[in-house]
């Protein structure tokens, strides 16, 4: 039995609370199994086993291990006895939000906790050699810790972290613990493995999908295909003498569900329930329509100035030259592998949840809403996910739905499971977007004014429409790597240059997708960077250095993949190469790719080259991993995803129509990770996906003369093989 | 009543025949480790072994197994040894979420069964399965390491 996943699927399927105050002894915090608190990140059993608590969601891309590596770096313990669980998001309230921020999106994990969660662990460590020092009534300065022992240097005598655990977490935690200088980590910057992967290759691993509770029943949902319609009726007698059939619930104004004994059996019902929609007005939109819209504001008046200097009308008219270009990016579903789905049990006393969430405190919100009880009645138990790709984060439409319908069936645990059709058909999209990019370039082929024009959807309108409104309509993450300042700079320095954005909502929902608006903006920029670069008849490289003046870091990750990719020479015959850089959620990144393309249509990516500066690197391995893994999501999305529209409803309902890329379409990729500290942390899971797609059509035109400018690929009978 | 064999064990289960063997393998059964990824074949989350060969359970009436050598992941270890796949899958640090890993799994298992020593171009013939975390660079290294594990 692999022991880290015990404890963290115990701690969920039993629905104990994972941590509490003890009852029979004051001052010390213990954990379910009695073992002392010594800070909310450190719990230490008499066996020395070190459990790491973590607000943060694993959900593939490795921050449970980063972050356990920082704790263990500060709290000098035995890297073998660490293992990990998640404390839950009411008992967080109730302690103040001691464990911060429970949201896992953004690339946000380890470069926003690595503080707090490394002066968790050396607090801890100071604690326990203190308690060490009292025992042995010499000082703490003469002791040392390290491997989760402890020595008196002067008399030799040892101790385990197990065996002076209970005396330290009766200590006072000290103030003024000083964190390691980065030159004396250890641990931090290994390629350790992760602590989570035996039970994921013997099918013992509990995600949502498999939680099991005693008298649990199943429930299958479909919502209103089109969205903001409603149920108009239906009729449920024609199901409920249906084999396992339970009950047949309204789930607010849109959505029926059909709970059952098994799930197959409630899925059975469903698609025999007679559903009238009422569709409302939505139903008039179609993909032309909201194509229209957004081409209107790609010349519109107004719009969101997102990046501004010089004079780009005066830039405009020095120029002899000017290029002008339109692209196109679609929506796109995340469609993790596991379909969406929640547990709830409800009764007027309590209600709980069972959810594969990327953050716990937002569906501990959405609980609290559906269910109408206090919080001091509720409580969200986070379990494995099956992806999340920002799905599962912001949007707990899951969370409601299952609340809704465990309510109407008290004191019975109920799990709902989405169909693939029903996850393809109601996500939180990738903003849909179009550009249209200008450049003017003068006698000597320097660019001399730049505009780009974004025209389309705001996700911040729909999600966080606080923060549009405190900026006076303007969504200040649609310029994502293109913005003026911040963790999303522009990584160019054009003088004259109008970055702006005619907002145009559409009635599809937009979410954060894996990279969220870089993705779009690095096809905009970074391939019309390399559409100016030939119109001024220059290397592809050469131009983009000679426009990043006083951007070190953009050129030290651009210079890298240029060098290992072998720009300077040749390539091999049928061979054609790309590039593309960008800066986003503080990390900087480049690609170079090596393509060929045969019967002007076949594209084989053999090889991407892929830069990184975070600043920091906590585990190189699982860096190269999210660095790989991200151009799967990346290169599907631009040959062959997309999501239309047609009468108010999203068309792609399932992998054969929303196909996604195989192990035979892989490109070999190699990753550059450059970490040289400075003390600004960069994320990791999303920004390098964004350079992926640019490089590979900026490739596609030097093999083929023809230029791409609308995602995705396959609309120009372009395939991936 | 439907008599099936699933990891060397036979069950009686009372279902209608029409159900895929994936919803009875999970909700009858109650073994979990293989998953629902589209309902219709194409991700193949829900590979097993029917007699050996991996087959998309999500798609096949469990009337067609009967009698059928069923193996699913929690079956494909020895006893307390993991199947060589599994084990260079824990050395490379293959799974990322893991969620489709289990069919994976037992489609790179039976493509060794098959091909003791496969080719990149075998791996890119046998192993469709979708990944959405986008482990597949690891999955070849770990086929690969596998294969050669093995004894010739």
């Amino acid at each position: 039995m692999n022991r880290r996943s015990f404890i963290v699927s115990s701690a969920a399927v039993t629905g104990g609370l994972a941590v509490g105050f003890n009852p029979f002894q004051t001052n010390i915090v213990r954990a379910q199994d009695g073992s002392p608190e010594l800070t909310a990140w450190v719990v230490i059993q008499p066996n020395d086993t070190v459990i790491i608590r973590m607000a943060r969601s694993e959900m593939g891309q490795g921050t449970i291990t980063g972050l356990a590596q920082m704790v263990a770096e500060e709290l000098e313990c035995d890297w073998n006895k660490v293992t990990y669980e998640y404390p839950t998001p009411g008992t967080s309230l109730k302690r103040k939000r001691v464990w911060g921020d429970f949201s896992t999106g953004g690339s946000r994990g380890i470069r926003t906790s690595h503080d707090y969660v490394r002066l968790g662990g050396a607090t801890a460590r100071v604690m326990l050699v203190q308690a060490a020092a009292n025992q042995w009534k010499v000082p703490a300065s003469e002791c040392v810790a390290a491997n989760s022992v402890i020595t008196h240097k002067a008399s030799g005598r040892k101790t385990t972290y197990g065996k002076v655990a209970e005396a330290a977490a009766r200590l006072e935690p000290p103030k003024d613990v000083k964190l390691k200088d980065p030159k004396e980590w250890k641990l931090i910057g290994k390629p350790v493995k992760r602590l989570d992967t035996v039970d994921k290759v013997n099918g013992k691993q509990v995600y949502g999908f498999d939680l099991k509770l005693p008298g649990m029943l199943n429930a299958a949902i479909k919502d209103c295909p089109v969205f903001g319609g409603k149920v108009k009726s239906f009729d449920a007698g024609r199901v409920t003498s249906m084999k396992g059939v339970k009950k047949v619930v309204p789930v607010g104004d849109s959505a029926v569900a059909v709970v059952a004994e098994t799930w197959w059996q409630a899925k059975t019902a469903l698609d025999a329930l007679p559903i009238q929609w009422d569709e409302g007005p939505n139903a008039k939109v179609s993909q032309e329509s909201i194509l229209a819209t957004l081409k209107e504001g790609l010349g519109a008046s107004q719009a969101f100035v997102g990046n501004q200097n010089g004079d780009v009308k005066a830039g405009f008219a020095k120029a002899t030259k000017t290029v002008e270009a339109t692209y196109f990016y679609p929506f796109l579903n995340h469609a993790p592998m596991e379909p969406m789905n929640a547990s709830a049990r409800y009764t007027p006393d309590r209600c709980e949840v069972w959810v594969p969430t990327q953050d716990g405190e937002a569906s501990f919100a959405a609980l609290l809403a559906a269910s109408g009880l206090p919080a001091d009645k509720c409580e969200v138990y986070k379990i494995n996910l099956g992806g999340g790709f920002g799905r599962r984060g912001a949007f707990q439409d899951y969370v409601t739905q299952a609340v809704i319908i465990a309510k109407q069936m008290p004191g019975v645990p109920v799990k709902l499971l989405w169909t693939r059709e029903e996850d393809m058909l109601h996500g939180h999209y990738h903003p849909i977007m179009m550009a249209k990019l200008t450049g003017g370039l003068d006698a000597s082929g320097n660019l001399v004014g730049l505009h780009v024009r974004l025209s389309g959807q705001s996700i911040l309108a729909a999600v966080r429409p606080h923060i549009v409104e405190q900026q006076k309509g303007r969504d200040p993450l649609t310029f994502q790597g293109l913005a003026d300042t911040g963790e999303h700079s522009f990584g160019y320095s054009i003088p004259n240059l109008l970055i702006d954005h005619a907002m145009r909502n559409t009635h599809v929902p937009p979410g954060f997708w894996r990279g969220v608006n870089i993705n779009q903006n690095a096809v905009f920029m970074e391939c019309f960077m390399d559409e100016l670069a030939q119109a001024a008849g220059q290397d592809e490289l050469e131009f983009r250095r000679k426009n990043m003046q006083g951007l070190p870091r953009n050129l030290g990750v651009l210079n890298a993949v240029a060098e290992r990719i072998g720009w300077s020479k040749p390539a091999k015959p049928g061979i054609y190469r790309g590039l593309a850089q960008m800066k986003a959620f503080n990390s900087f990144v480049a690609a170079a790719c090596e393509i060929s393309v045969q019967d002007g249509n076949k594209v084989k990516v053999h090889r991407i080259v892929a830069a990184t500066d975070p600043g920091y690197a906590v585990n190189p391995a699982q860096i190269e991993r999210q660095v790989s893994g991200s151009f799967v999501y990346g290169l599907s999305a631009l040959f062959m995803q997309e999501n239309t529209v047609k009468d108010g409803r999203i068309v792609e309902d399932n992998f054969h129509t929303f196909p996604s890329m195989r192990i035979s379409q892989m490109p070999k990729v190699e990753t550059i990770i450059i970490a040289n500290g400075g003390g600004i942390w960069g994320g990791i899971g999303e920004p390098t996906i964004c350079v992926a797609a640019p490089a590979v059509m900026n490739a596609f035109f030097k093999a083929t003369g023809k230029r791409l400018r609308d995602v995705p690929l396959k609309n120009q009978g372009i395939e991936l093989v | 009543m439907v008599r099936l064999t699933i990891n060397g064990k036979t069950h009686n289960v009372d279902v209608d025949p029409n159900t895929p063997l994936l919803w009875v393998i999970r909700e009858q059964i109650g073994l979990t480790g293989t998953k629902y990824g589209c309902g219709i074949a194409q991700c193949g989350a829900c590979t097993v072994h029917v007699n050996g060969a991996p087959m998309r359970s999500c798609m096949l009436p469990v009337s067609t197994v009967v009698g059928q050598k069923i193996t699913t992941i929690e079956g494909l270890a020895s006893g307390k040894t993991l199947h060589r796949v599994q084990q260079a899958w824990i050395a490379h640090d293959v799974p990322q979420c893991g969620y489709c890993q289990s069919g994976m799994i037992m489609a790179a298992a039976a493509l060794l069964a098959s091909k003791p020593k496969p080719t990149d171009a075998d791996i890119d013939a046998a192993i469709t399965n979708i990944c959405r975390c986008g482990t597949f660079q690891e999955v070849r290294t770990a086929i690969h390491a596998a294969a050669k594990a093995t004894k010739a």
